[in-house]
Formats: C-alpha cells, sequence, structure tokens
C-alpha cells in the first residue's frame, strides 16, 4: 500500500492515521465477525456497501463528531499555528519510522519480499541516519515509505472484508480492518526491536502526528464532516473505496467502474 | 493525418517535458507504438481514441500547472482553475448522474435548472480547493480504455504531501472530448456527489425544485 496522501477527499486515509498507535497506515477501525473466503484475495466486492448495523454505526459517528468538534479540531489548529513546520515534519517522521517494523513484518505475513527489503532499509537508515527517525532521509534516496498493516494481511490471506463499521474515536473501518488493526496495536514488533523505548515519547508522538494530520488536511476534514448532507454516509464511501483501492492496487475501482453514458443512452 | 496528429502530441509532449510535467518512457513509446499502428488505418483524424482521450488530460493538466506557476493572486487562480474545469468538464452528464433516477421523472425545464445550480454549487465546492495544488505539479502516467470511455492516470504531487493517484475518466459521448469524473485514490468524486445529491434530495423530500433553490445557496 502507498502512504500517499491526497487533497479533495483524502479525509478518511488520514483519520485512518489518527488509528495508527500500533503500526497502520491504512487500518481502519472495526469489531465484529470476519468470514473466510478461501479462494480470492481483497475481492473488491463491487462497491457493495454492507452496513447491516448503520444505526449504531451512525450513533457512534455521531459521537465521533462530538469528539473531533470539541477536542481534535481546536486542538490541532492551535498545533498546527504554535509549532513550526520542521518539527511538525519531525514529529511525524518519528512516529511513521516507529511503525517499520511492523510494516516489515506485514510484508513478511503478504510474502512482498521487495516491500520489506525497502520498508527494511528505509527503518535503518531512518533509525541510524535520521537520528532515531526525526528525519527521513531515506526518502531522498527513492526508498519511499510503503505502509501496510494486518488487515492487509487478512486479506492477504483471503478472509472478506465482513460488514462497514464505525469505531468509536477511530472512526471508519470493516470487520476484517478492524481485527486488524487491534493485531498490530497488540503486536507492534518495535517494543520487542526496542525494549527500553518509553511508552510515553510513542504516545507523545502519535498524538502529535495525528494533530498534524488532522490539521493539514483540514479543509478535506471539514468538508466531509460539516459541509456534507450526510457526513456519515460520505465517510463510509470514501473509506470503503480508498480501502479496496489500496488493497487491490488500483483494480477495485475498474471492476466498480460506472458508465452515466451508457445509463443516460448516449450512442455507443 | 492521423499519424501527424499523434506525432504532434507526442513532439508537444516532449517538449513540456521540461516544463512542470514528465512523461513515463512506458507512455511515450505507447504513444510511439499507437501512431505506427493507427496510421496504417485510414480512419480520420476525428477517431476518439486512448491518444486523444491522454492529450484532453493533457491540456487540462498543462493549463493547470501553467495557472501554478503563474503566481498571480489567489482568487485570479481560483477563478481560472474554474474556468478550465468548466471547459473541459462535461458538466451536463455529471448533473444527470448525480441526480439518477430523479432526473428521468424530471421536466426538461427542471433539469436545465438543475443542471445550472448544479453547476454553481460544484464550481464553488471544488474551486476553492484548487488552492491545495497551489506549488504543486500534476504528471500523466499512464492511459487506458475503460467501458466506454479512457481513464488517464496521473499522479499529483501537491506542496507538504506524498504524492497521490489522480485518474481523468475522459469521453468523447457528449459530442466533445471531456471529462466526467476524478477519481482520487480511489474516491470517485462522481459517486460522492450521486450520494451527496441524493441525501440533499431526501432532505426536501424529494422535492426536485426545492433542490434546486438549496442547490443555489450553498
Amino acid at each position: 500500500m502507498t502512504g500517499s496522501q491526497y487533497i479533495l477527499f483524502t479525509a478518511v486515509d488520514k483519520r485512518a492515521s489518527f488509528a495508527r498507535f500500533g503500526s497502520f497506515l491504512r487500518l481502519g477501525w472495526a469489531l465484529g465477525f470476519v468470514g473466510f473466503l478461501a479462494a480470492c484475495a481483497a475481492a473488491p466486492e463491487n462497491g457493495d456497501v454492507r452496513d447491516p448495523n448503520e444505526k449504531f454505526n451512525r450513533k457512534v459517528h455521531s459521537f465521533n463528531i462530538v469528539l473531533d468538534k470539541h477536542l481534535l479540531r481546536p486542538t490541532s489548529s492551535v498545533y498546527g499555528a504554535l509549532i513550526p513546520d520542521p518539527v511538525k515534519t519531525s514529529f511525524s517522521n518519528f512516529a511513521a519510522n516507529l511503525d517499520g517494523p511492523g510494516d516489515v513484518a506485514n510484508d513478511l505475513l503478504q510474502a512482498k519480499i521487495g516491500s520489506a527489503t525497502q520498508n527494511s532499509l528505509r527503518f535503518l537508515i531512518n533509525s541510524t541516519i535520521g537520528l532515531a527517525g526525526l528525519f527521513d532521509p531515506a526518502t531522498p534516496l527513492g526508498l519511499v515509505a510503503k505502509p501496510n498493516d494486518f488487515g492487509a494481511t487478512l486479506a492477504t490471506w483471503g478472509l472478506r472484508e465482513g460488514n462497514f463499521v464505525m469505531l468509536p474515536g477511530f472512526g471508519p473501518s470493516t470487520d476484517r480492518a478492524a481485527v486488524g488493526l487491534a493485531v498490530d496495536i497488540a503486536l507492534n514488533p518495535i517494543s520487542t526491536l526496542v525494549p527500553d523505548l518509553d511508552p510515553n515519547v510513542v504516545f507523545i508522538a502519535k498524538v502529535a502526528n495525528i494533530l498534524n494530520e488532522r490539521d493539514r488536511y483540514s479543509m478535506t476534514f471539514d468538508s466531509m464532516l460539516y459541509e456534507s448532507a450526510d457526513s456519515y454516509a460520505q465517510t463510509r464511501l470514501f473509506y470503503l473505496q480508498n480501502r479496496r483501492f489500496a488493497l487491490a492496487a488500483g483494480d477495485a475501482i475498474i471492476s466498480d467502474a460506472y458508465d452515466p453514458y451508457e445509463e443516460f443512452g448516449y450512442e455507443k | 493525418m492521423l499519424l501527424l496528429v499523434t506525432l504532434m502530441t507526442l513532439m508537444k509532449n516532449l517538449a513540456m517535458k521540461n516544463n512542470a510535467f514528465t512523461y513515463s518512457r512506458r507512455g511515450v513509446a505507447l504513444a510511439l507504438a499507437a501512431s505506427v499502428t493507427l496510421g496504417a488505418w485510414p480512419t480520420g483524424a476525428t477517431a476518439f481514441d486512448v491518444n486523444t482521450a491522454r492529450a484532453l488530460v493533457d491540456k487540462v493538466v498543462s493549463e493547470i500547472n501553467s495557472i501554478i506557476v503563474s503566481g498571480a493572486a489567489e482568487p485570479k487562480m481560483l477563478a481560472a482553475f474554474e474556468k478550465v474545469f468548466l471547459r473541459y468538464a462535461d458538466v451536463d452528464i455529471i448533473a444527470k448522474a448525480t441526480l439518477g433516477v430523479a432526473g428521468r421523472l424530471a421536466s426538461s425545464e427542471q433539469l436545465n435548472a438543475f443542471t445550472k445550480a448544479f453547476q454553481g454549487y460544484i464550481s464553488r465546492k471544488y474551486g476553492r480547493r484548487f488552492r491545495e495544488f497551489i506549488g504543486g505539479n500534476i504528471t500523466v502516467i499512464d492511459a487506458k480504455p475503460l467501458k466506454s470511455y479512457f481513464e488517464i492516470e496521473t499522479l499529483a504531487t501537491l506542496k507538504g504531501a506524498s504524492p497521490f493517484d489522480l485518474r481523468w475518466w475522459v469521453s468523447s459521448k457528449s459530442g466533445q472530448d471531456k471529462f466526467f469524473n476524478l477519481v482520487i485514490e480511489g474516491v470517485s468524486l462522481l459517486t460522492a456527489e450521486r450520494l451527496e445529491i441524493g441525501a440533499l434530495l431526501d432532505q426536501n423530500k424529494g422535492d426536485l425544485d426545492a433542490l434546486i433553490e438549496k442547490l443555489k445557496r450553498i
């Protein structure tokens, strides 16, 4: 998966990064039943939205909005205004670097040897020359981040996406992604690799990173959460389309392609 | 004739290489191969194919990039972005598609009024988002057929963000080559707007005239 960050409508994915206390980038937010599907990994499932618990999910979404409105949004705008850009970048670099070993672990579980090598080199370079990850000399060397997560590993192993779930605090997810998120948080290899890493430092870095992302993509978040007619439906759509796109490496939108000219009877 | 057009496009592409965007070697090879193949067919220069679709996005992208580098005042830039959008996007089909079933039951007056209101709404909504392009650039990566249209894959690199995948869906079905959708990291703006308009229509109890009035005020 790419760690790409987009503008107009990236909100969903950016919110995912809020979740990244464990390892992550495009992790999701959910919990529940996970169905097995041996044959097709990460089936795009043709734009389906399976949301049987919509009523409850909407309540959680309202709670998340309150949380954002009164806590995250105001705090992040103060953070964004007060902290100089290079410092913000360094905090985010540090936070991302802590997830490096988790990315490598998931790369290996998915037999992605190229990504595993790239993420390993990144972690080694940024942890040393990059002063414990505060700087990112790996990217200019061509070693761009390839974030990965256990939800993607489960998809590779053939687990179905499951239902859509809105997680309190973390935001939109699916059954599969939520299980992945829990595993990533519980088993982040960084704590094994660097046993004397102060958990408070990790926590502060993660929070700083969340504030930075919420502030940097504030237009996107605000547009989705506060300016749309149905913010829940928009959040769900963005999350599912983006997540499926990331898992299918671009193939998802092709199977899901909509042709308005066909619908409205334009000549072939 | 086609060979000439393709070669001209290619030369233009190469000339622009030093400008704000670059072309993949694969793309250039593809254009070359296509020009050779298509040149053998006496189909005429009006045929809509992957190269003309790509040329359209090239044009839009180069206009966007030149607005970015112009260094004009921000309101001026935003107005220029809006003009590009209105010129190259098939606003009619976008409006129809977002209205969906409700559009089929509407009178032609209603449909016209909706399209007009929708155009204003979409320009205001996305026009201001174009400021995020300032300081960045867009690179055409690849072009391929998809259903009855073409998908042009570009990479957008914006200030302070990792590059992201931006795809343009281009069709000639309206009579002109125009794009009718943007897909950002897998998120289809057409689908998002269809959802939004549907939600707004629900809020107005299915009353299309009320929706049109509402759109004018968003």
